[in-house]
């Protein structure tokens, strides 16, 4: 890895889903596979730009389903892969999502979320997936989702994405929406903090001995690539430590607590938050994604006011980050969550603090919840 | 000569797996496996740069078998995972094996486009007219007529013919064999996975449990009958007229055809934009001044 200091950093006007792109391929991203679709597309048309001249490849595939499939045989051939879509793709990509979860498979999938349900509001923004993101594929599942407010989000969350992917051996979910995907902001790049680059941990043991699917105290077993001699079988099947079909009680049982485990043991890395104001607060915002940027514009002019506002960003939105909520429900004497969309994420914040005094603030007709609608309700608060 | 075919059938078996495998006795799926063994061991390519990926139903779990880098993926979409997995490493010989059902109604997407793209995969389709492993349920090639069990009075859709949507669909190379022609069979398998580009081997296999039950197939070595009654080499088929080919089917290599693949064509694109990127002058991976770790 070079270090930032060879490198001039310099300010650039991006879009939120260029900056996806830009952060993936720092993050070490060489494969994309993809299906065309608003308010997403961009990421795909960059890639398809940007990826041959970096030994990558760019593959546009006969729908979201394929798409799927093909980042998740492109990571198990040892290459960090992404794909990007919206709401309807997103429900095609449940299937195989599926598979990566159940054959513990390193990818990122970004959401750039649009109302729904079906084909809805293609260049409206919505926050209405977050529940999908985290139960969309049938089955219990361990899955790790971020959501992303701004340019710089895009930037760094996007690498974030990528490190957790490969450092737990899971799928990750980047919800990005029609607001953020589509605004441009000045980000500096390299950023003045680069972001550290994680890779998979390959095995160290001899290709006989390796057990593709052993647990170990992280939970996270070495991870070999397609054709590096260590020969194994990966089937989506539930499968013992060898990765053959196993159906025996003793060994499902034990798979999903291992599932659950390895990303639970990381819950203070992979839950991540941010916060606005919140040392004094007695009021406070909890909220993610675009709606965060009205937030803190908020705090600010309550403030201004007298009221002591603050603001918790939800980075990571599954595992839900309870103990950073818990702390803010417990702080202060109400608490908004507003969200574009009918109220989901506010189940979660209510089922950790049942004490808490709850606002929820909705707004589900493609329009952005503004500054100005978050300052009145704090005032009323 | 029998004492190596041995050592190779014992060398590319996985002997942790629990056999005896999961087919009904007489079943088509185990001459397939011999087939596809010594295809690929004649060719003397490493285990280590075998891929197989397969999809779901009784087909899909042949994958599991044989010791090269195996994957059982989602129903039909085998050749979803094998593009990626062959994009990512195209040093690594790729092959897929589906059934009917997986390659060509649930996965008939992925399949036309594969051949389509020229994908430098070999995709082995095992064609037993019928879904084996949910009980005897109508597929794409079930024929007009006949008795599944979603349809007990009669099919009443016309059958795919896999090997000809192929051709149609732009495969580079397109065989039928049968599970009674074997010898051919061993060099239709290996000669699709000399190909460059995509191609496909339809295998007209037998399942006496549940679609020759129903048709009055119900023995396995009848059925094998009726693959030597009814196959017809592909140059004799061409000289035979609509009426005598009726309830008949052409095996041999159907096509075999020049043309440029996928992995060959997108070097090219990489190629191109390098040259295009140092011609204007800028860094590869575009004008954004950040750290990028050029693996290649």
């Amino acid at each position: 890895m070079q270090s930032s200091s060879e490198d001039q950093s310099q300010k650039y006007l991006l879009q939120g889903n260029e900056a996806i792109v830009e952060g993936a391929l720092a993050a070490g991203c060489r494969f994309f596979a993809g299906y065309p679709i608003t308010p997403s597309s961009e990421i795909a048309e960059i890639m398809s730009r940007k990826l041959p001249t970096l030994g990558g490849t760019f593959i546009q595939m006969e729908d979201e389903i394929a798409s799927m499939g093909a980042i998740v045989g492109a990571s198990l051939a040892g290459a960090k892969s992404l794909t990007a879509t919206s709401g309807p793709g997103f429900s095609l990509m449940q299937e195989n999502l599926g598979y990566a979860s159940m054959t513990e498979v390193p990818l990122v999938v970004v959401n750039v979320m649009r109302g729904g349900p079906s084909t809805g509001l293609p260049t409206s923004p919505s926050q209405a997936d977050v529940m999908q993101a985290r139960w969309g594929t049938h089955g219990d599942h361990a899955i790790i989702v971020l959501a992303v407010s701004s340019v710089a989000d895009s930037y760094e969350i996007t690498i974030q994405a990528f490190n957790l992917a490969e450092k737990y051996r899971t799928p990750v979910i980047l919800l990005s929406d029609e607001i953020v995907g589509h605004t441009r902001e000045v980000i500096s790049l390299p950023p003045d903090q680069p972001v550290p680059i994680f890779n998979r941990i390959k095995p160290s043991v001899p290709p006989e001995w390796y057990l593709p699917y052993e647990d170990n105290s992280r939970g996270v077993p070495p991870m070999a690539d397609i054709g590096s001699g260590y020969r194994h079988h990966v089937t989506g099947l539930m499968h013992d430590a060898k990765g053959f079909p196993n159906f025996s009680p003793g060994v499902t049982g034990g798979f999903l607590k291992r599932q659950y485990r390895k990303l639970a043991n990381g819950a203070d890395e992979i839950q991540m938050t941010k916060q606005f104001m919140l040392d004094d607060a007695e009021v406070a915002i909890i909220t993610y994604g675009c709606v965060s940027r009205s937030a803190i514009r908020a705090v600010r002019m309550a403030r201004e006011q007298g009221i002591k506002a603050g603001f918790l960003q939800l980075v990571t939105l599954w595992p839900f980050p309870k103990k950073a909520v818990d702390a803010v429900c417990r702080r202060c004497r109400a608490v908004l969550v507003p969200e574009m969309n009918m109220g989901q994420m506010v189940r979660e914040v209510r089922a950790v603090n049942q004490n808490a005094t709850l606002e929820q603030l909705n707004r589900f007709d493609g329009g952005f919840i503004t500054p100005a609608i978050l300052f009145r309700k704090l005032m009323s608060l | 000569m029998v004492e190596h075919a041995a050592k190779v059938r014992h060398d590319f078996l996985r002997h942790d797996m629990n056999f005896p495998h999961v087919w009904c006795p007489g079943c088509g799926l185990g001459i397939v496996l011999g087939s596809l063994i010594r295809a690929t061991s004649s060719l003397n390519i490493p285990q280590d740069d075998l891929v197989l990926a397969s999809g779901i139903g009784c087909t899909g779990r042949m994958s599991a078998y044989v010791d090269f880098n195996t994957l059982h993926t989602t129903h039909g979409r085998a050749l979803t995972f094998a593009t990626g997995i062959k994009l990512a490493k195209p040093n690594l010989t790729v092959m897929t094996v589906m059934g009917d059902g997986d390659a060509t109604a649930i996965g008939g997407n992925h399949f036309i486009h594969a051949a389509r793209r020229n994908l430098n995969i070999t995709a082995i389709i095992v064609n037993n007219m019928i879904y084996g492993m949910t009980g005897g349920q109508y597929s794409p090639t079930t024929p007009y007529g006949s008795k599944a069990t979603t349809a007990p009075y009669g099919h009443v859709e016309q059958a795919f013919s896999i090997a000809e949507l192929a051709v149609a669909a732009g495969a580079s190379y397109v065989a039928r064999g049968t599970v009674h022609h074997v010898p051919q069979l061993d060099g239709l398998i290996k000669g699709g996975i000399q190909k460059k580009g995509f191609s496909v081997i339809e295998i007209m296999s037998n399942c006496h449990t549940y679609y020759g039950r129903q048709n009055g197939l119900s023995d396995p070595v009848e059925y094998q009958k009726y693959f030597k009654k009814n196959a017809v080499s592909v140059k004799k088929a061409a000289e035979m007229s609509a009426a005598e080919m009726e309830g008949k089917f052409s095996i041999g290599v159907l096509a075999d055809i020049e043309q440029p693949a996928y992995v060959e064509e997108y070097q090219h694109i990489r190629d191109n934009a390098c040259k295009e990127m140092a011609e204007k002058g800028e860094k590869k991976g575009g004008d954004c001044a950040q750290e990028r770790r050029d693996e290649m």
